[in-house]
């Protein structure tokens, strides 16, 4: 699904990301973890193409396409979702209907008619009530007045109504309580299956504890600089961020 | 150092083209404004409320007064965009055309009719307000005095409602060489009427051309009036419109204009809130491309305490352009518990767009909750990104925003089918800036 390949990337003038190496396949649920700064959301934000970030070097390869070569709106139709850690409110833009916009774009690139009004609004209401978001949030503006809560819930919303091939969440635990926590997890577990992949960004273990991945990453000034499956989170649990200086200090040399 | 002002040896020329047969009283309104009007001249920068509109290009064409003899029938086919409107008043070249007017069954006791019929009664409503146009600070309105003839008079009476509304096409058009027309449009609506008034300006020809219209309007005790103001000349157009409103107690006017055309457009509006509980909500929509001038200056006079006013004007600015936004909040000493808000927003296109924006606030009363913001700057780039990433399109994620930046102000005029067709209208034209 996703190959990364010694990918450097800047942002202003300095370098975040030292050479990433990573492949995901499908089916497969991948968590990243590590310090504030390590280039955990910069690693999301690229993946997504957000145009802030310059890719200085290496490859992304998707689904056997040159992911780079894309723009962030081709690889979106292209079914890569990014969960934003600071979803943006949009003042007068209608949530239901930006929504049915970007459906449709998708649907479009893959040959599918579009979804008519009813049909549309049949879906979302499906999926709003899986995710127990309150009906009202669909025709409000887009994130405008959310609460952390309801914005995080809402993006898992898109998500699930957009249904992505690689979906990246960038920090979506952050800010949620642990019901909130529990609803979102559901979300993202009912969309696992054999044809999609997640790369889960997170500072705490405390989501993989409802997310529960197969492989686990540690990021650290910009380099993996460890693997594991689920047992690393636990014991980046127990032991914290700390030991991680040696270890990026060993890795550099 | 001296600046030598152009000679408007012109504009006493073209009242001439009045000729000699009105009234007395008429002949005399009209010579004490031209007197008044060339002993100012046209307003230069130095003028505090022109200072950053120029209008010398104005004062040094040579206008002639526009012949209503011209066949303004496809203009105003071509703005006739309101289904069921009560009835449909069209001002050519300054003068009322009555066989271009349509009206329908009008409840009794409306009026919509030529200015100029209720003018020539000595004593009228009409005549009254007409006269009693204050020109103080306002030299364009002086120079529409100084060649009052005609235009446009509705009366809604005491209690009406009118449920479909009244339409108002005012056409100028050139020929061959620059014309000009003055428009008068007086608007009286009675204690606890409701209605809503639209006001296209539309023109046509291929000179240039100045419409220099004014509007009165008042609002009777706890009447509801929607004025919309539908301004879509042509692209070498002048236009300038000056507003006046007055409110009495507990009346609601709702001011929203949408301003499309013209090379240079000057707006006066004057809103007086004069009796207890009246409202006035007063929004804009404009755009400018090219070298295209938008100079809106708004005024609201809380006159009397438990008055609100609610303004919001936004603006998308490309090429050249230039705006000017100037919106004045006076609050009188005995206008305690006013309740005032002014928002102004401009949407920059293009790095030579500019917009000079100043709120002008004037607060004499103590207990009052007055606001005001401004904000000038391009799509949000967080915003357009957000909407890229989830598959739309740079091109969709733009009119996305621009949809929603306008549609706070286009949502709230009442009659649908103008509603989309201004949306209609705004979108084809932004997409040609974006081109």
């Amino acid at each position: 699904m996703l190959e990364i390949k010694g990918l450097t990337a800047k942002v202003a003038e300095a370098e975040i990301l030292h050479g990433i190496e990573l492949t995901v396949q499908a089916g497969e649920v991948h968590a990243i973890m590590g310090p504030n700064g390590s280039g955990k959301s910069t690693l999301a934000r690229v993946l997504a193409g957000h145009p802030g970030y310059e890719v200085t070097g290496g490859s992304i390869t998707y689904k056997g396409e040159d992911l780079l070569a894309l723009a962030a709106d081709e690889r979106a139709r292209k079914g890569v979702f990014m969960a934003f850690q600071y979803p943006v409110e949009i003042p007068g833009v209608n949530n239901a209907y930006f929504l049915k916009a970007a459906l449709n774009a998708t649907r479009k690139e893959h040959g599918l008619e579009e979804l008519d009004a009813i049909d549309f609004l049949t879906l979302v209401k499906q999926e709003a009530k899986r995710l127990h978001m309150d009906e009202s949030m669909l025709q409000r503006s887009v994130n405008e007045g959310f609460s952390g809560g309801e914005k995080k819930r809402n993006e898992i919303f898109h998500m699930a109504v957009l249904q992505p091939s690689l979906a990246v969440l960038d920090e979506t635990d952050s800010g949620l309580d642990i019901d909130a926590l529990r609803i979102v997890s559901e979300g993202v577990n009912a969309l696992r299956g054999p044809d999609r992949a997640f790369i889960v960004v997170t500072h705490y273990q405390r989501l993989l504890e409802y997310i529960v991945p197969d492989h686990v990453h540690v990021l650290s000034e910009g380099r993996i600089v460890r693997s594991g499956g689920r047992e690393l989170a636990l014991e980046l649990e127990a032991k914290g961020y700390g030991w991680l200086d040696t270890a990026a200090a060993g890795a550099r040399q | 150092m001296t600046t030598t002002l152009p000679a408007i040896d012109w504009v006493r020329d073209a009242q001439r083209a009045l000729g000699t047969r009105a009234p007395r009283w008429l002949s005399a309104h009209r010579a004490e404004a031209l007197a008044a009007f060339e002993a100012a001249g046209f307003p230069s920068t130095r003028d505090e409320s022109y200072r950053f509109t120029n209008v010398g290009a104005v004062a040094a064409t040579t206008f002639a007064l526009a012949s209503p003899e011209v066949d303004g029938a496809d203009a105003v086919a071509a703005a006739n965009e309101i289904r069921d409107s009560a009835a449909t008043a069209v001002v050519v070249n300054g003068c009322f055309d009555e066989t271009l007017s349509a009206f329908g069954d009008l409840p009794l006791g409306v009026v919509v009719d030529g200015l100029a019929n209720a003018l020539d009664t000595e004593g009228s409503t009409a005549h009254d307000i007409a006269t009693g146009l204050e020109t103080a600070g306002l030299p364009f309105a002086l120079l529409n005095a100084a060649f009052l003839e005609d235009g446009v008079h509705v009366v809604v009476p005491e209690g009406a409602v009118l449920t479909s509304p009244i339409q108002v096409v005012v056409v100028t058009m050139g020929a061959d060489a620059p014309v000009m027309a003055h428009p008068r449009l007086v608007i009286d609506a009675g204690a606890q009427s409701q209605a809503t008034v639209v006001v296209s300006f539309v023109g046509g020809g291929t000179s240039a051309y100045l419409t220099n219209a004014v509007t009165q309007v008042r609002l009777g005790e706890g009447a509801v009036l929607e004025l919309v103001i539908d301004q879509r000349e042509a692209a070498h157009a002048t236009h300038v419109h000056h507003l006046h409103a007055t409110c009495r107690a507990g009346a609601i006017l709702h001011s929203r204009a949408v301003s499309l055309g013209g090379r240079l457009v000057r707006n006066d509006l004057s809103a007086v809130l004069a009796g207890e509980g009246a409202h006035a909500s007063i929004d804009g929509v404009y755009l400018a491309d090219d070298d295209e001038l938008v100079d809106n200056h708004t005024s609201i006079d809380h006159a009397v305490a438990h008055c609100t006013s609610h303004e919001i004007y936004k603006g998308i600015l490309a090429g050249k352009s230039r705006a000017v936004f100037n919106g004045r909040i006076l609050v009188r000493p005995d206008a305690q518990k006013t309740d005032s808000k002014q928002t102004n927003r401009a949407l920059l296109l293009s790095d030579d767009a500019t917009i000079n924006s100043n709120p002008q606030l004037e607060i004499f009363a103590d207990d009052v909750k007055c606001t005001h913001g401004a904000a000038v700057g391009q799509l949000d780039e967080d915003a357009l990104f957000y909407l890229q990433a989830r598959g739309l399109t740079p091109a969709q994620a733009r009119d996305l925003l621009l949809h929603a930046f306008v549609g706070e102000v286009l949502a709230e005029i009442s009659v649908p089918e103008l509603r989309v067709a201004l949306e209609h209208r705004l979108f084809s034209r932004i997409n040609r800036y974006l081109a």
